[in-house]
C-alpha cells in the first residue's frame, strides 16, 4: 500500500472521527450541551487529532527512515568481503543490490525461481543477469550469488514493510481513537487541546522560512565544500582566469581553471551600469511624484512605473537580445563604435530600466516621511522648491535613499534572465563597455544545464558561485534594511 | 517717478545689487524650472521604456497569432495508408506516409508533373513537416476516412509563412531567398485561388515540443504552469496564512520570532537563482524526486513565493481593527475562535491579494526552473505533476535561443500569453482591493 492510499484513508478516518466525536459529545451531555466545557465540534476536532497525528508522525518518521535502516540490515547480511571494500567499492556493490531488490517484484514466479536458484549456484550468474536485463534491470557484470541474496533480502524487507506500515500505522490510529473517544466527557477541556495544537501547527508553519534559509546554507554549503576538497579555495577566490573545460576531468593539464574574479568584476560593471540608469531616474522621479506632481499625475505614474518591476525578467532578456542588443549595436556602428550585441552596456541598461521602481518606489516613502517642518522652515527662510530639496529633504533623507540603492543593487546583482540572454558568456576582465563580460548567475546557469554529474568541479563550482552571491547579496540586504530601519525610527 | 529716480542713477549701489539679485533669482527659478524638467524626464524615460517595450513585444509578436494553412483536398489513398485493407491494424495505421498524401493533393493544385523530383522536392518545401502528424489524427481519429477525399487545411512551412507575414522580402535576389522564383509562382497562385491563407493559429496554444517552428506550441508549458501554480496555491497559500497568523496574532515579541521575522524579510530579497540551488541540491539530489517535473518547480517556487504572501497577509491582517478582537473577545470567544471566526474572513480580501500577487511572481520566473532541468524537449503533455513538463517562461527562454528566424515570432508570441496572463491576474487583485476595500 503506498504512502498516498494511506494518507487519504487516514484523511477519510479524521472526517469519520470527528462526527463521531461531534455526535459522541452530544450523547455524552444527553443533549444538554450547554454546560459542557467545549462545544461538540471541538469533541470532534479533538478525536480527529487524536485519530491523525500519531499515524501521521509515525508515517514521517517511517517514510525518512526506512531505507538506511533497511540498507544497513542488508549490509549486515553480506559477507565479510563486502565489508573488506573500500567505501566506493561498498556503494557500488551497494547499487547493484538496490537496482535488482527494485527489479525483483516485477518477475514472474518463473522467474523470481531461477533467480531464487541463482543465489545458491543451481543457476549460472549469466542467466540471473539475463532474466534481469529482460525486465528493465540492466547490469554491467554477473552478480555474485551474495549479492542477489542481499538483494532477495532487501526486496523481501521492503516487501514485509509495505504490508507491516499500514497495518501499524491504523493500529496506531485505531488506538488512539477508542482512547480518546472514552476520554470525551462534559468537562474534558477539548477546545484548550484544539486549539494549543492548532498553534503548534501555525508555529510549525512559521518556521518553514527558516528551515528554507537553513536548506538554502547547508544545501550551497556541502557542495561548496565538495569544491574546495577538489579546487583550492585560492584558486578559485583570486583567480583571474575562467575557464572551466568541460572536457574530461582528472587527467592533469586539462582541469578547468575556476577564477571568481573576472565573473564577480563582470557582475559588479553591468550592476553598475544598471545603477547609473536606475539611480538617477529613479530618484528624479521619485523626487517629482513625491514634491512636484499632483495626486491625479501621481495614483496614475506610480503604477505605471512600478509596472516595470512586474514584467517577467525574461521578458527583458528577450527584449534585450531582439529589439535593444541589435539597436545598440546599429547606433554604435553609425557613430564609428564598434559595440557588440551584448555588451555591458546593453544587459545593464536594460537591468537598470528593471531596478527603476526599487529605487523610487522605497525612496518615493522616505521623501514623504521627511517631517513637513523641515520643508516649511526651508521655505520661511525664503529657499525654492528645488533648493530646498537638494539641500534639506535629500540630506534628511539620504541614509533611506542608500539603503533603497542597495537593495536596487542587489537585485541587480541577483539577476538571471536579463544577463543569460543579453549579456555575453565569456569571461572578460574588460574596462570596455561596449564589450561582453559574464556575470556569476549566467556561469550558474550554464554549468548546472545540460547533464549533470555530481563529483566534478565543473558542476560543483555553481554551488560555489551560488554561495558567493548569497552571501553578497545577504550582506547587502542585511545593511539595507538596518539603515532604512534606522531611517524610520529617527523620525518616528 | 520717485522710484525711477532712485533706481536709475540716485543710489547706483543698491541698484546695481537689485540688478544682481533679480537676475540671482531669474538663475535660481530658472535651475527650479530645469529641476523640474528632470523630474519629469525622468518619469517619462520610465514610462517611455515601457511603452516601447511592450511595443516592440506585440509588433514582433501579434503574427504568431496567424498561422499559414494551406486548403488542400487530401485523398486518403488506401494503398499508401492501409495496404492490408484491415483498419483495425493500427500499427500500420501508425507508421503509414501520411506526408505522400498531402504532397499529392498540393502537386494537383499547383500542377507539378509527378514525374520530376527536382520539382517535387522543390513543391515538398512548400508544406510543414507537421501535416504528417495533423492527417495521422484524422485518420486515428476515424479510420473510415480511409479511401475517401477531404477538405483539410494543413500547415504551411515556415518560409511559406514568413513570407506572407512580410518577413521574407521578395526584393531579395533569389540565390539569398530562402524560396526561389518557382516556388513564389506556386505560392501567389495559391493564394489568388484562395487555397492558402493565414488562419488563427490554435497550435500555438495545443503543440508541444518541436524543432520547427509551425508546430512547435505552448501547450505542454502552459499545462506544466499550471500544475506548478496548483501546487504554490496548495502548499505556500495555507502555510504562508499560517505563518502569518502566527507571527501576527500569537508570537510573543522575542528572539524566535525575531528570528523568523529577519528570516522571512532576508528570504524576500534572496535572488532567486539560488532557491533554484536549493531545489537541485534538495528535492533532487537528497530526496530524489523527478527532474523536469512540475512537482519539483512547484515547490521551488512555493519556497519563493512564501514571504511575499506572508508580508501581505500579514498586512491584511494588521488592517482589521482592534475594536472586532476586543468585540469578540468581550462577548467570550477564545482567542482562536476570534481568528478563525472574525479576523481571517475579515483579512481574507487581502489574503488573496497578496496571494495573486505571490503567483505571478511565481508564474514569471524563469531561473530557479532552469535549475531544477524545466529545460527540457517535452512533446507530450504530462498528465501528473511527476511527468516532465516546461513552464510558460522557460519556453521563452528556449525558443529565444532557437535559432531559427520563426521562432522569434513565437517568443514574443509566447510573451504575450504570459504578460496577458500577468495582466489579467493583476487587474483581478486591482480589482478585488478596490471591491473589498474597507474604511474602517
Amino acid at each position: 500500500m503506498s504512502n498516498l492510499t494511506i494518507l487519504a484513508i487516514l484523511a477519510a478516518a479524521a472526517v469519520l472521527a470527528y462526527l463521531v466525536g461531534r455526535y459522541r459529545s452530544v450523547q455524552v451531555s444527553n443533549g444538554n450541551t450547554i454546560p459542557t466545557h467545549s462545544r461538540p465540534s471541538y469533541h470532534g476536532a479533538y478525536l480527529a487529532i487524536w485519530t491523525v497525528i500519531p499515524a501521521l508522525l509515525l508515517l514521517t518518521v517511517w517514510t525518512a527512515a526506512d531505507n538506511p535502516v533497511f540498507e544497513y540490515f542488508t549490509a549486515q547480511q553480506l559477507p565479510a568481503a563486502y565489508h573488506e571494500q573500500s567505501d566506493a567499492q561498498q556503494s557500488l556493490t551497494m547499487n547493484v543490490v538496490e537496482s535488482i531488490a527494485e527489479g525483483l517484484p516485477h518477475l514472474t514466479p518463473r522467474e523470481d525461481e531461477i533467480l531464487r536458484k541463482a543465489r545458491y549456484g543451481f543457476v549460472t550468474n549469466d542467466t540471473a543477469r539475463e532474466v534481469l536485463s529482460e525486465n528493465g534491470v540492466i547490469l554491467g557484470s554477473a552478480p555474485e550469488p551474495y549479492v542477489i541474496q542481499a538483494a532477495i533480502y532487501l526486496a523481501d524487507l521492503r516487501a514485509t514493510a509495505r504490508l507491516v506500515l499500514p497495518a501499524v500505522c491504523f493500529l496506531l490510529a485505531a488506538g488512539c481513537f477508542f482512547w480518546a473517544y472514552r476520554n470525551i466527557a462534559p468537562a474534558l477541556r477539548a477546545r484548550t487541546y484544539v486549539e494549543r495544537t492548532m498553534t503548534a501547527g501555525l508555529f510549525a508553519a512559521s518556521t518553514v522560512a527558516v528551515l528554507t534559509t537553513v536548506g538554502i546554507v547547508l544545501s550551497v554549503l556541502f557542495e561548496t565544500i565538495h569544491f574546495f576538497q577538489l579546487v583550492p579555495p585560492q584558486d578559485y577566490f583570486f583567480g583571474t582566469v575562467w575557464d572551466p573545460r568541460f572536457s574530461a576531468a582528472g587527467s592533469g593539464g586539462s582541469e578547468g581553471q575556476f577564477g571568481l574574479l573576472p565573473l564577480l568584476w563582470g557582475t559588479m560593471y553591468i550592476s553598475l551600469v544598471a545603477l547609473l540608469v536606475a539611480v538617477p531616474v529613479g530618484l528624479f522621479a521619485a523626487i517629482y511624484m513625491s514634491e512636484y506632481a499632483g495626486p491625479k499625475v501621481r495614483t496614475i505614474a506610480k503604477p505605471l512605473l512600478e509596472i516595470l518591476a512586474g514584467i517577467p525578467t525574461i521578458v527583458y532578456g528577450f527584449f534585450a537580445l531582439v529589439t535593444f542588443g541589435p539597436f545598440m549595436r546599429d547606433a554604435g556602428a553609425a557613430v564609428g563604435l564598434d559595440i557588440s550585441a551584448s555588451s555591458v552596456l546593453t544587459a545593464g541598461i536594460v537591468m537598470g530600466v528593471m531596478i527603476i521602481p526599487f529605487v523610487s518606489s522605497l525612496s518615493d516613502d522616505i521623501i514623504n516621511a521627511v517631517p513637513n517642518s523641515l520643508r516649511e522652515g526651508s521655505y520661511g527662510l525664503g529657499a525654492t522648491q528645488s533648493e530646498t530639496i537638494k539641500r534639506v529633504i535629500l540630506p534628511a533623507a539620504l541614509p533611506g535613499i542608500v539603503g533603497a540603492i542597495l537593495l536596487a543593487a542587489s537585485r541587480a546583482i541577483g539577476e538571471t534572465m536579463i544577463v543569460v540572454l543579453a549579456a555575453g558568456i565569456a569571461a572578460n576582465l574588460t574596462l570596455n563597455p561596449f564589450e561582453q563580460v559574464t556575470t556569476i548567475t549566467v556561469k550558474i546557469v550554464s554549468q548546472l544545464t545540460g547533464d549533470l554529474e555530481f563529483n566534478s568541479p565543473q558542476t560543483l563550482v555553481a554551488f560555489a558561485l551560488g554561495l558567493t552571491l548569497f552571501v553578497i547579496t545577504l550582506g547587502l540586504n542585511i545593511y539595507a534594511l538596518y539603515i532604512v530601519r534606522k531611517y524610520r525610527e529617527q523620525y518616528e | 517717478m520717485t522710484d525711477q529716480t532712485v533706481g536709475s542713477g540716485g543710489l547706483p549701489g543698491i541698484a546695481s545689487a537689485a540688478n544682481e539679485s533679480s537676475k540671482r533669482l531669474a538663475k535660481r527659478h530658472a535651475a527650479e524650472r530645469r529641476f523640474r524638467w528632470y523630474g519629469i524626464a525622468a518619469l517619462l524615460f520610465g514610462l517611455g521604456f515601457l511603452v516601447i517595450l511592450f511595443t516592440s513585444i506585440i509588433g514582433k509578436g501579434w503574427t504568431a497569432f496567424l498561422q499559414t494553412s494551406a486548403h488542400l483536398e487530401v485523398y486518403f489513398d488506401p494503398k499508401v495508408v492501409n495496404p492490408s485493407g484491415n483498419p483495425a491494424d493500427r500499427d500500420e495505421l501508425l507508421r503509414a506516409n501520411y506526408a505522400k498524401l498531402a504532397d499529392e493533393a498540393l502537386y494537383k493544385v499547383i500542377g507539378v508533373d509527378p514525374d520530376n523530383r527536382k520539382e517535387r522536392r522543390s513543391a515538398n518545401k512548400l508544406l510543414s513537416r507537421g501535416v504528417d502528424t495533423q492527417l495521422k489524427d484524422i485518420v486515428m481519429a476515424d479510420p473510415s476516412v480511409i479511401g475517401e477525399k477531404r477538405d483539410v487545411w494543413l500547415l504551411a512551412a515556415d518560409d511559406v509563412d514568413a513570407l506572407l507575414k512580410g518577413s521574407i522580402s521578395r526584393d531579395t535576389p533569389e540565390e539569398r531567398r530562402a524560396l526561389d522564383n518557382q516556388q513564389l509562382g506556386w505560392i501567389d497562385h495559391m493564394v489568388e485561388k484562395g487555397l492558402l491563407e493565414k488562419r488563427f493559429n490554435t497550435g500555438l496554444f495545443v503543440y508541444g515540443a518541436s524543432s520547427y517552428p509551425e508546430t512547435a506550441g505552448l501547450g505542454v508549458a502552459l499545462i506544466g504552469s499550471l500544475f506548478m501554480m496548483m501546487v504554490v496555491i496548495l502548499l505556500a497559500v495555507p502555510l504562508a496564512v499560517a505563518a502569518a497568523t502566527y507571527l501576527e496574532e500569537f508570537a510573543a515579541k522575542n528572539r524566535i520570532s525575531d528570528l523568523i521575522e529577519v528570516n522571512i524579510n532576508n528570504l524576500a530579497a534572496v535572488p532567486s537563482i539560488v532557491f533554484g540551488l536549493l531545489g537541485l541540491a534538495i528535492f533532487i539530489n537528497f530526496l530524489g524526486l523527478p527532474r523536469s517535473a512540475p512537482i519539483v518547480g512547484g515547490l521551488v517556487l512555493s519556497l519563493m513565493t512564501l514571504p511575499t504572501i506572508i508580508i501581505a497577509t500579514r498586512a491584511a491582517l494588521k488592517a482589521v481593527p482592534p475594536s472586532i478582537r476586543e468585540g469578540a473577545l468581550g462577548v467570550g470567544a477564545s482567542k482562536h475562535q476570534v481568528i478563525m471566526h472574525h479576523v481571517l474572513p475579515l483579512a481574507l480580501p487581502g489574503i488573496l491579494t497578496g496571494t495573486i500577487i505571490g503567483l505571478v511572481q511565481a508564474l514569471g520566473e524563469t531561473a530557479p526552473l532552469l535549475m531544477i532541468g524545466m529545460v527540457a524537449f517535452v512533446a507530450d503533455y504530462p498528465s501528473t505533476p511527476m511527468d516532465p513538463a516546461t513552464a510558460l517562461p522557460v519556453q521563452i527562454y528556449m525558443w529565444a535561443t532557437a535559432a531559427e528566424r520563426g521562432f522569434i515570432e513565437r517568443t514574443a508570441g509566447a510573451t504575450m500569453v504570459l504578460l496577458a496572463f500577468l495582466i489579467v491576474m493583476n487587474s483581478l487583485a486591482v480589482y478585488l482591493r478596490h471591491k473589498f476595500e474597507r474604511k474602517w
